[in-house]
């Protein structure tokens, strides 16, 4: 028995054996001389386990007593958060090594977090969605302070740790009360109890709490706080690292656990994630409006996507958790391009993040601004791009939901929200020059996921790389 | 008597006191890894008060696993609090605003 258990959650165990291994070899090696190397040891490793779990047998299987569950659903998210993290890594060992932030501890973290990840999307037991959470978060926590000597990047890792501390507290005051009301920490028990017509007042308190420390974690408002200032203050790959597969996790678990444990009850979370989701969709596009630091406005830019994608989530529907997964690929998709945009930004070797530095881009770098161009139109949902389809995925499963004033609600602030990213867009080819200009950093690494990135947002329009099939059978599995 | 209600109202009262502690708190950091601690127990009575009542061991087991979590959440929090009295001078929740949202 322990055999077969032990090969379902192979995937995590070799993953997991790697990060101990490169641990030892940082230690006893070459110390921070290695961590280039190690960076990108730990991608090609990530890109591999994501491709074994692709590749492996039929999905189906469950582990430890119904704790941990492989199906097409946790694959899905898995092989997204997988290749993300990858992607990251790899555009931040340039970037890292010449600020002197590279040490051979941050692409360790990165794939500590990548397992927690990896097993929150599998969790099919309060427990096992609480440690696989705190494994994600607590290397989070840390990468966020990595640049131990910058007042900001300590701050946003305090603030972080403070504020998810705080959430993963919600989040267990709600799952002891779902323990308690339901006499087992299995989702297969819950859905059973919350399943039979009226649920508990305890249980629903337990629903509410458990909702909270989720959005927390997918920043959706009113828990969205610690967002910006995190983006801000944390070393730009690691912002560009919890924009994407955090995120995609955190989802995906949000899905797992409102349709694996509360599948019966979807007319009492459905109003809740809908209220969630329009707050988020309208303060990531109003608040956004008077940011100049391009992190924090890609923060703003986050919660509103959260928002949209939220959609699919309050349909409660087969539809609608195919739309989610489709929304968030395609959102990382999206973010990784933009964020290799936003490394190359310097000056004097540098950073820069204001978006004024962008003035005349165009004329400086016309290719990086037409990838540019294309993916911030991507990002607002302009109808040719790869945004528009993830956007109109999301409202087709509100439109068959019967939310109609959510879709409406969704089309006017993506509306609003269009506009500061056609901002950019106007700094970059009307703007005037005044002599503050950004240069650019020429690493190829960087060139070729900017320009990847906006050739699938064009490409990606005649059939989405099947993603959406992959999708849709993910969804199946867990709706039903 | 004391029954499941009186271990559910001690939890749900320091649950709440620690909650309170994290956002009137204007004082110290130390203050809120304190309150943040004092939340985790709440749960872990509300656990176990609920495993006993149930007769089920599972939530103690649960317990467990969240006591061993916020040790090593405790050791992060100071660690990142450390690092930032170095570059700060101070630990006074005020001071916690190089960036403003």
């Amino acid at each position: 028995m322990v055999a077969a258990d032990l090969s379902v959650i192979l995937p995590e165990i070799l993953l997991s054996v790697f990060a101990m291994a490169a641990l030892l070899a940082g230690v006893y090696g070459g110390k921070d001389r290695w961590a280039p190397m190690l960076v990108w040891a730990a991608s090609a490793a990530m890109l591999l386990i994501a491709a074994f779990i692709g590749l492996r047998g039929a999905p189906g299987a469950v582990a430890f007593g119904g704790m941990f569950v492989d199906d097409a659903f946790s694959r899905f998210a898995k092989i997204v958060v997988l290749v993300s993290a990858a992607a990251v890594l790899a555009m931040s060992q340039d970037y890292m090594q010449r600020r002197g932030i590279l040490r051979f501890e941050y692409p360790i973290l990165i794939v500590l977090a990548a397992v927690g990840m990896m097993m929150m999307v599998s969790a099919g037991d309060l427990m096992a969605l609480y440690m696989g959470l705190e494994l994600q978060s607590l290397a989070l926590y840390v990468v966020a302070s990595l640049r131990r000597d910058s007042a900001k990047s300590t701050e946003a890792g305090l603030k972080y740790f403070v504020l998810g501390a705080l959430s993963s507290g919600l989040l267990l005051y709600g799952a002891s009360l779902v323990y308690g009301y339901t006499g087992t920490t299995l989702f297969s028990g819950i859905v059973q109890v919350a399943g039979q017509g009226d649920i508990s007042l305890g249980l629903l308190f337990g629903l509410v709490f458990v909702i909270a420390g989720l959005a927390f974690k997918v920043s959706a408002v009113p828990f969205h706080m610690w967002t910006p200032d995190v983006y801000e203050g944390a070393p730009t790959p690691v912002t560009a690292f919890f924009a994407t597969a955090p995120k995609v996790a955190a989802m995906a678990l949000f899905a797992r656990v409102l349709h694996d444990a509360f599948g019966g009850a979807v007319r009492d979370w459905s109003q809740v994630i809908a209220l969630l989701s329009v707050l988020s969709m309208f303060l990531g596009a109003i608040a956004a409006i008077g940011q100049t630091n391009i992190k924090r406005l890609m923060a703003y830019s986050s919660i509103a996507h959260m928002g949209y994608a939220l959609i699919g989530l309050a349909a409660g529907t087969a539809l609608g958790v195919q739309a989610l997964l489709v929304y968030m690929a395609i959102y990382v998709t999206m973010n990784v391009g933009t964020f290799a945009f936003i490394l190359m930004m310097e000056r004097d070797g540098q950073p820069v993040t204001d978006i004024n530095a962008l003035r005349m881009y165009s004329r400086r770098e016309p290719a990086r601004a037409l990838a540019m161009l294309i993916l911030l139109f991507s990002l607002a949902g302009v109808p040719p791009m790869l945004g528009f389809f993830a956007k109109l995925a999301v409202w087709q499963a509100g439109l068959d939901a019967g939310l109609v004033w959510l879709v409406v609600a969704s089309a006017v602030a993506s509306a609003i929200g269009a506009f500061y990213y056609l901002r950019i867009v106007f700094y970059m080819y009307f703007g005037e020059e005044d002599g503050d200009e950004v240069e650019t950093n020429t690493s190829p690494v960087l060139y070729a996921f900017l320009m990847g990135s906006a050739a699938i947002m064009v490409l990606g329009i005649a059939n989405m790389f099947g993603v959406d099939q992959a999708a849709a059978a993910a969804a199946a599995v867990l709706v039903n | 008597m004391i029954g499941l209600e009186h271990y559910l109202t001690v939890a749900a009262t320091l649950f709440v006191i620690g909650i309170f502690g994290l956002f009137l708190n204007r004082k110290n950091i130390i203050i809120l890894l304190m309150s943040i601690e004092l939340m985790l127990l709440a749960v872990n009575i509300n656990l176990v008060a609920f495993s006993a009542f149930l007769g089920d061991l599972v939530g103690q087991v649960f317990t467990l696993f969240v006591l061993t979590v916020a040790a090593a959440e405790a050791a992060i929090g100071l660690a990142i609090l450390v690092c930032f009295f170095r570059n700060r001078g101070t630990i006074a929740v005020e001071d916690v605003n190089v960036m403003k949202g």
